[in-house]
């Protein structure tokens, strides 16, 4: 494709767009004023939940929820499927479980897991850490299982132990679709610990704070609440993204 | 038959050079087909000896035995009376992209088999160094493998093979995925190496003119369950270069190569 002198602009694009639409709706009012306030009343009230104000406060408690979650996901699936994946025939007798309970919507499991932890913070995390595990899980598994058979020939044919095939070439082999696990896992740890926030007993993070603005009519506060949900997602999924290229310079080469 | 190169080259003459590689009474089969069965052979020391043969004959099968990589179902293959755990040898895949690791840097590439082998760091370094050198090779080592070229790739797995000092190093069919440019500057380079080391060598190849060219002995097999068809020697002295291709000795050998791969092929 030719390139242009106005590509770099292109993303902006869609962005004003939407914009514009916007104030055309706010400005025609075609829609409710009440519940389609404008950008600038919403993004002042984003200014200001982020700058010291309640919002601020309760993004940094879904980052930290989030993150724990993801944490907790990681620890236990990479290992775990670094071993189901080194041994195919053990990936096969439990890939029917972990299919299963990868297809299971995490929000399904909220009352079990109420039932057991109890109204907390434990709760939001290990259901949003339940659910980012499986996938990760499923993820590093596959990415063992498809190391290239030649690349681990050559290691055993210069003389690596079993034990040195593993650290030098199959871990490194499955850190590509580790990461596809990690990117998909902290995106699908975010949506269940917004609506965990939203729905078990909460009274702090995003989830909690669009539910509560909803309640009490507060459409700016809404609206800001939802844009930084956005946003977060998109920055957690820029950051692994991030990471990945500097630390798996060579995927897809 | 007649002979059309008439006595001037000599073949079936597996005239007695020092064995290096000897293969006793070696048996395999894949699932229903025997692929080898008491087969027996002597790979000369010091010596290029090429494998070439029909389509499925068991070509690479043959190398990948006596390197380890596939188990013989019988049969005894020594180094000099020594087993293949008490050698030090060297192998070079065909996708050298696919055997090469990514992560690390070409130099780290080569380095590998003497971390392996717990030699310390700065001896590595040296010893790759050397190496370079001493084959005068001119690629950026710190660039990762993915960004050479695909001769340069395989010229880091055969310098990965090389670094370990082998008594033999194995080849299978390592330029068949270049394009034929590549092939020949690669073709050079490995009569260099060869000249340069004095290295044992077993090159597997499906190229008959690449065989030949680069070959002491070329190891004509038959189809499964392969015996030897002809084990012919190319004495033409090195280097040799683009001159070789017309030379008559050259020519008859290849010729006599076709003749008696393409009766194999037809025995079928």
């Amino acid at each position: 494709m030719k390139g242009n002198r106005f590509d770099p602009v292109l993303p902006a694009l869609g962005v004003i767009a939407l914009l514009a639409l916007w104030y055309l709706a706010v400005w025609t009012k075609v829609v409710d004023p009440v519940l389609l306030p404008s950008p600038v009343d919403t993004f002042r009230a984003m200014w200001t939940g982020m700058a010291g104000g309640k919002l601020g406060h309760d993004f940094l408690v879904t980052v930290e929820r989030t993150v724990y979650a993801t944490v907790i996901a990681a620890a236990i699936a990479v290992p775990l499927g670094i071993v189901l994946g080194a041994s195919e025939r053990l990936y096969r007798s439990v890939e029917f479980v972990i299919d299963f309970f990868r297809s299971t919507p995490a929000s399904a499991m909220f009352p079990l897991f109420l039932v057991i932890f109890g109204v907390g913070d434990r709760t939001k995390i290990l259901v949003a850490a339940f659910g980012a595990a499986l996938v990760i899980l499923f993820n590093v598994a596959y990415g063992v299982m498809n190391a290239r058979k030649t690349r681990l020939l050559a290691a055993k044919v210069m003389g690596a132990s079993r034990l040195r095939i593993l650290v030098d070439v199959l871990l490194l082999e499955s850190l590509p679709q580790t990461f596809v696990g990690l990117r998909n896992g902290v995106s699908l740890a975010l949506v269940i610990v917004v609506v965990a926030e939203m729905f078990i007993g909460s009274t702090d993070g995003l989830g909690n704070r669009v539910f509560e603005a909803q309640q009490l009519f507060a459409m700016p506060d809404m609206y800001a609440a939802i844009f930084a949900s956005g946003a977060l997602g998109y920055g957690l999924n820029l950051l692994f993204l991030t990471i990945e290229r500097r630390f798996v310079h060579w995927a897809g080469k | 038959m007649l002979d059309p190169a008439g006595p001037a080259v000599k073949r079936n003459t597996t005239a007695p050079l020092p064995a290096h590689v000897t293969i006793r009474g070696l048996r395999k089969r894949f699932g229903g087909a025997t692929i080898y069965d008491g087969f027996d052979l002597d790979i000369p020391r010091g010596r290029l000896t090429s494998v070439f043969g029909p389509n499925g004959c068991g070509k690479s099968t043959l190398i990948n035995m006596i390197a380890g990589l596939v188990p013989v179902d019988a049969g005894d293959i020594l180094f000099a009376g020594k087993r293949l755990n008490e050698i030090k040898f060297g192998y070079v895949f065909q996708n050298y992209r696919e055997a090469l690791f990514p992560w690390l840097r070409s130099f780290d590439n080569i380095e590998y088999p003497l971390k392996l082998m717990k030699v310390p760091k700065p001896e590595r370094r040296a010893r790759v160094e050397r190496l370079v050198a001493h084959l005068g090779v001119k690629i950026d080592l710190a660039r990762y493998p993915y960004e050479l070229s695909g001769g340069q790739q395989q010229l880091v797995s055969i310098m990965r093979a090389l670094v370990v000092e082998p008594e033999v190093l194995f080849l299978d069919e390592p330029f068949s995925a270049l394009d034929y440019e590549m092939t020949l500057f690669m073709r050079e380079q490995l009569q260099r190496i060869f000249m340069e080391t004095g290295t044992t060598t077993v090159l597997v190849s499906h190229d008959l003119e690449e065989a030949v060219y680069l070959a002491d002995r070329i190891l004509l097999l038959s189809r499964h369950p392969a015996r030897i068809a002809d084990f012919v020697a190319f004495d033409l002295p090195r280097p040799r270069d683009s001159q070789t291709l017309s030379d008559a000795g050259f020519v008859a050998t290849k010729a006599h190569c076709l003749d008696v791969f393409q009766q194999e092929v037809r025995r079928a």
